[in-house]
């Protein structure tokens, strides 16, 4: 990903985020996430998050646990290693719907696992910057991007006005990595003390 | 808050049409069935009726079972709309009044010519020298088993059904959060679905319809008719509340309820599909003729048409059609799959039913659909008029709050 400016506010209270997330967005700044300690209910149609392809992703998986087993069972059967049971047909379809059945939800169940941790960027052993060391204690944290047009100053003094507790301008890296803590983290080089 | 429901004279009308086609047609069935020397047409109409009794009264019992459901876990989310469930419960007694007629009437005077009971041949069958496999079975298949086992189920769920309902509406005239009838409820919900398991989900399905081929068992049997009932109650349900709130009723109840009542239909007929298969598979794969002898009339006999588009109806529209997110927040695909639903449902019952009466006789005209639409038309009076006795909004719930704020 990238390293970037950030402006980090601090909340302490789930009623005064969500007005703050409206303030942020209308006033123009890009939220680059929010963390809270819980699920909090409505912040994602709050931060106009649009709604997650996921499912599609799971259709679509499934679909390859269906094809893979019948495929897979109907080549083995009727022309790899054709056997007589009992009597039944060589392209036996009832007789393999459990094991098509069990392919597709493994399928789908383990590729939307591992789509889920990918568009959220979770992983064992993978890294990602901690904008507040309360954000899954007891603070509600808001990140904002700046860049080049915008005032730490006046994004600072904005998100005070919103209500945060405490507010500071980090340069973190965004998005996940792999590795050690100090790979791609500038934070402790970048703000001594 | 609109919270009274007056019966729209359409709909009125509509009932009482519904219900004189349905009269129409049992006159003519009595006057060409049940008067004519045909054999087959004399089970014909009384297996019509019973088909159709029993649908409806197990369809209409699942209200019943989702408010004992709900109420055990807790259940917000049906709230909103629990004087629907509460109003297709309290009017169980009426299926149940005319399914045990039917009943009693079958076993006890329908005989063909020879004296047989061709309907449930083990009332007539059983005798010692008769039928060997049914003098076996003597000691559950009997008119004195069936007549207690049929008199308590049905009598328990009328029973249940009012009594849902009247300590609904004490409720709203209780203190404001008093939890007594709230626990009563609780205890109640616990003892009917022990009751509900004694029944529908085992014994009255063994005696209304599987007796009706009295050789052949599948110990499936109870839990595919109960899960074929489950999904067709739930689309009940769903209409009536659609209904409701197109006339401006119901209020609290949002897209987030109907998504819960949409996807209770797709994950039910996923399940009944699991269960259909299930005895399906192993009967086909065993390849024991006691037990095929069921599906060779089903799948290669006259009725593999009924067999077929069971199957499409019933599993492949739901999955296609109900799987995404949108089309289960969509009032019309909700309606339209609902009433398909019912129909597959309805077909499903039929062919459980039928080959074991008429064999390869099997019609579906103006007898059928008469005394189909004639038992639409009392459901469509009963309800309508239970739902005008009280207010819609279960005022008083304790859950009222949590299920005006409930996300599926």
């Amino acid at each position: 990903m990238a390293i970037k400016k950030f402006a980090v506010a601090a909340y302490d209270d789930e009623d005064v985020l969500f007005p703050a997330v409206s303030k942020v967005r209308h006033s123009g700044y890009k939220i680059h996430d929010i963390y809270t300690p819980f699920a909090v209910h409505g912040l994602d149609e709050a931060m106009g998050l649009k709604t997650t392809d996921l499912h599609i992703a799971g259709f679509i998986y499934g679909l390859c646990g269906t094809s893979t087993a019948v495929g897979f069972i109907s080549w083995i059967y009727t022309s790899d290693w054709p056997i007589n049971y009992g009597g039944k047909p060589h392209f036996a379809l009832p007789a393999w719907v459990p094991i098509t059945f069990e392919l597709t939800v493994l399928f789908a169940a383990v590729g939307m696992t591992l789509t889920m941790c990918y568009l959220n960027q979770i992983m064992p052993g993978v890294k990602k910057h901690v904008f507040h060391p309360r954000q899954s204690d007891d603070m509600f944290v808001m990140a904002i991007e700046l860049n080049s047009h915008t005032s730490e100053e006046a994004a600072l003094a904005f998100l005070r006005s919103t209500g945060a507790k405490e507010v500071n301008v980090q340069v973190a890296e965004s998005g996940w990595w792999y590795g050690r803590w100090d790979k791609k983290e500038p934070y402790e080089a970048l703000n001594p003390g | 808050m609109n919270d009274r429901f007056e019966i729209p004279s359409r709909l009125r009308n509509t009932s009482l049409i519904l219900i004189c086609l349905g009269v129409a047609a049992l006159i003519g069935g009595i006057a060409t069935l049940l008067m004519s020397h045909d054999d087959v047409a004399r089970a014909r109409f009384w297996a019509v009726l019973l088909h159709d009794s029993v649908f409806f009264t197990l369809i209409t019992t699942v209200s019943i079972f989702v408010m004992a459901a709900t109420s055990l876990a807790h259940g917000a989310w049906i709230v909103a709309y629990r004087r629907v469930t509460e109003a297709i419960g309290a009017n169980v007694w009426i299926f149940a009044s005319i399914l045990a007629i039917v009943l009693f009437m079958i076993v006890f005077t329908f005989r063909d010519a020879h004296g047989v009971n061709t309907i449930y041949k083990w009332v007539t069958e059983s005798e010692p020298g008769k039928d060997k496999i049914l003098a076996g079975k003597k000691a559950f298949l009997n008119p004195g088993m069936f007549v207690g086992f049929t008199l308590a189920a049905l009598g328990l769920w009328s029973f249940f059904g009012r009594k849902f309902r009247s300590m609904s509406i004490a409720q709203e005239s209780a203190p404001k959060n008093d939890t007594k009838i709230f626990w009563k409820v609780f205890r109640m919900s616990g003892l009917f679905l022990l009751v509900y398991a004694l029944t529908q989900m085992s014994t009255s399905p063994w005696l209304w319809i599987m007796s009706v081929q009295p050789h052949w068992y599948s110990t499936l049997f109870s839990w595919y008719t109960f899960a074929s009932a489950f999904v067709s109650g739930m689309s009940l349900i769903l209409l009536w509340v659609v209904y409701l709130k197109n006339q401006g009723n119901l209020e609290l109840v949002t897209k987030e309820h109907m998504h819960d009542l949409g996807k209770f239909m797709f994950a039910f007929s996923v399940f009944w599909t699991y269960l259909w298969f299930s005895q399906y598979m192993l009967i086909w794969y065993a390849n024991i003729p006691d037990e095929t002898v069921y599906f060779k009339l089903r799948q290669q006999g006259p009725y593999s048409i009924i067999f077929y588009s069971n199957f499409i109806i019933n599993f492949v529209m739901p999955i296609i059609i109900l799987m995404a997110r949108p089309s289960k927040r969509n009032y019309f695909t909700l309606t339209f799959m609902a009433m398909v639903i019912i129909f597959g449902h309805w077909l499903d019952y039929y062919q459980m039913i039928m080959p074991g009466v008429l064999g390869e006789h099997w019609h579906i005209n103006w007898y059928e659909i008469g005394i189909f639409m004639g038992f639409v038309g009392i459901l469509i009076f009963a309800v309508s008029r239970t739902l005008t006795q009280s207010s819609l909004v279960p005022n008083n719930n304790l859950f009222l709050k949590e299920t005006v704020i409930h996300i599926s």
